[in-house]
């Protein structure tokens, strides 16, 4: 019998499950493999949705479904949560008790938001990562009546990277119908030293900021929070007042993986490019070059749980999970991986919202940076429908 | 600054084979846990951070030691001062 388990019911998980539950069919119906997807709460949550409900175009209740109805029948699904992966014995112990023996393991346990790790971000800083969140800061945004709004990141990397652009872009648009315009001074603060981490896109969104007189502050992380002068403070000591604010709060990777010995502090797996399976070294050491750093052969990593220098989006883990439903398939077959999902090339796709009706798409690989179109209602439109469609699509691999 | 005049360094943070924005943010978290009067190393192959990191050294008031050319990579050397 040849076990597959996959940690994480999110995009990632859920796809390399019911592709490779597809890839298996005849041995898993003969009972020569399994498949078990273990996930925390057993709902799948559409996460881009989140920002349009702080936008109030979107109900929290719409964006999440049971996880086994996206699941192939043949899946086992545990909910659970998971508090060791065994690297050395080939096995995963959950909370209940219970141990999970695999020959293959898929890891792809996320990202988490730690809003903590900056003092009084609860209190002051809104943000849309949760669907609380969003709720809460489309309150706030109906009781603005104007003032100052400053929009930043708490570290890097994190969730969607476009977001919190598309958010100032989208705020600015809501304050223009609203009349409030006039009334407002917006700023958006971000850590490094162009207005976004891809060259070709920041040279896209930098005078979007300008045509909407949003001010934008470079090499501006946002670093501390001080309640009592309603000042948000960058790791360069800047000082930036505000009547409302909006972080992207610090983002990490799984506990258990770094628990597990898997990965360093900040959570990322240590991932190969192509082949996603996991390094064995959290940290190479001095020489070391990444070649020759082992790799784990049945361990592989997708989605946002990878230290892979892409987005942290559902788009990365959709494109990742082909290569490793292929790669998992090929082991328990006993065949080499092959066909054009043997290997990964960093394909990401994912659409910008810039306001006003309009978006623009951003397609990219390890060797191709993105060009995205001039913003049009076009790609603004594909996003409503990607959303709408997306239990039917995703998930199932259907597209 | 010349090589010999490159005070002790207290901490290397090896960002090899990390992209930009990676070693930049490295070095703000290393700064985060360093002492005033710390000498941070931020070893980077990344092209972009010996012009972005020394912007951001600028900005924040740290004292940019030197952009030195490795084999293969740069070492930017940076004390904290605040």
């Amino acid at each position: 019998m040849q076990r597959v388990v996959v940690l994480g019911g999110g995009v990632g998980g859920t796809l390399a499950a019911n592709l490779i539950a597809r890839k298996l069919k005849k041995p898993i119906a003969n009972g020569t493999a399994s498949v078990t997807v273990v996930d925390l709460t057993g709902r799948h949550t559409y996460q881009p949705g989140y920002m349009y409900i702080a936008m109030g175009q979107e109900k929290a209740e719409r964006l999440v479904r049971g996880e086994k109805s996206l699941l192939d029948r043949n899946i086992n699904l545990v909910v659970d949560d998971i508090t060791r992966i065994d690297a050395a014995g080939q096995g995963v112990e959950l909370a209940s008790g219970q141990r999970l023996p695999y020959d293959q393991l898929v890891i792809a346990t996320g990202s988490r938001i730690v809003p903590a790790e900056i003092e009084h971000f609860d209190a002051e800083a809104h943000h849309f990562y949760t669907a609380e969140a969003s709720l809460r800061l489309r309150k706030a945004l109906d009781a603005f009546k104007g003032g100052r709004i400053v929009i930043g990141i708490a570290g890097i990397p994190y969730k969607c990277p476009p977001a919190p652009l598309e958010v100032a872009f989208l705020v600015e648009s809501e304050l223009r119908q609203r009349g409030l315009r006039d009334r407002t001074e917006m700023t958006f603060l971000s850590p490094i030293n162009r207005a976004f981490t891809i060259e070709s896109v920041s040279e896209m969104a930098t005078p979007i900021f300008e045509q909407k007189g949003i001010h934008l502050e470079l090499l501006a992380g946002i670093a501390q929070i001080d309640p009592e002068r309603k000042v948000a403070i960058t790791d360069a000591f800047e000082e930036h007042p505000y009547d409302l604010l909006i972080v992207v709060p610090p983002h990490k990777g799984a506990q258990v993986v770094i628990d597990s010995g898997l990965a360093p502090k900040s959570g990322w797996l240590p991932t190969d490019r192509h082949t996603l399976q996991v390094k064995t070294v959290v940290k190479p050491a001095p020489g070391q070059s990444d070649e020759d750093i082992p790799r784990y052969p049945n361990i592989f990593a997708l989605g946002d749980a990878t230290d892979l220098p892409l987005s942290k989006a559902g788009s990365t883990a959709h494109f990742e999970a082909p290569i490793v439903a292929e790669r998992v398939a090929a082991a328990v077959l006993g065949r080499s991986p092959s066909g054009r999902h043997a290997s990964y090339t960093g394909k990401v796709m994912c659409f910008f919202e810039v306001g006003d009706g309009k978006g623009t798409l951003l397609q990219f690989d390890y060797d191709h940076p993105p060009r995205p179109p001039k913003p049009n209602q076009l790609w603004h439109l594909g996003k409503i429908v990607f959303n709408k469609t997306y239990w039917h699509t995703v998930p199932k691999g259907r597209v | 600054m010349t090589e010999t005049a490159i005070p002790p360094i207290d901490v290397t943070l090896d960002a090899r084979g990390s992209f930009c924005p990676g070693p930049l943010m490295e070095l703000i978290r290393g700064m985060r846990e360093a002492e005033v009067g710390d000498v941070i190393a931020v070893l980077s192959s990344d092209k972009g951070s010996k012009a972005d990191i020394p912007k951001w050294v600028e900005k924040a008031g740290h004292n940019l030691i030197g952009v030195f050319t490795r084999e293969g990579h740069d070492e930017i050397i940076v004390e904290k001062v605040r």
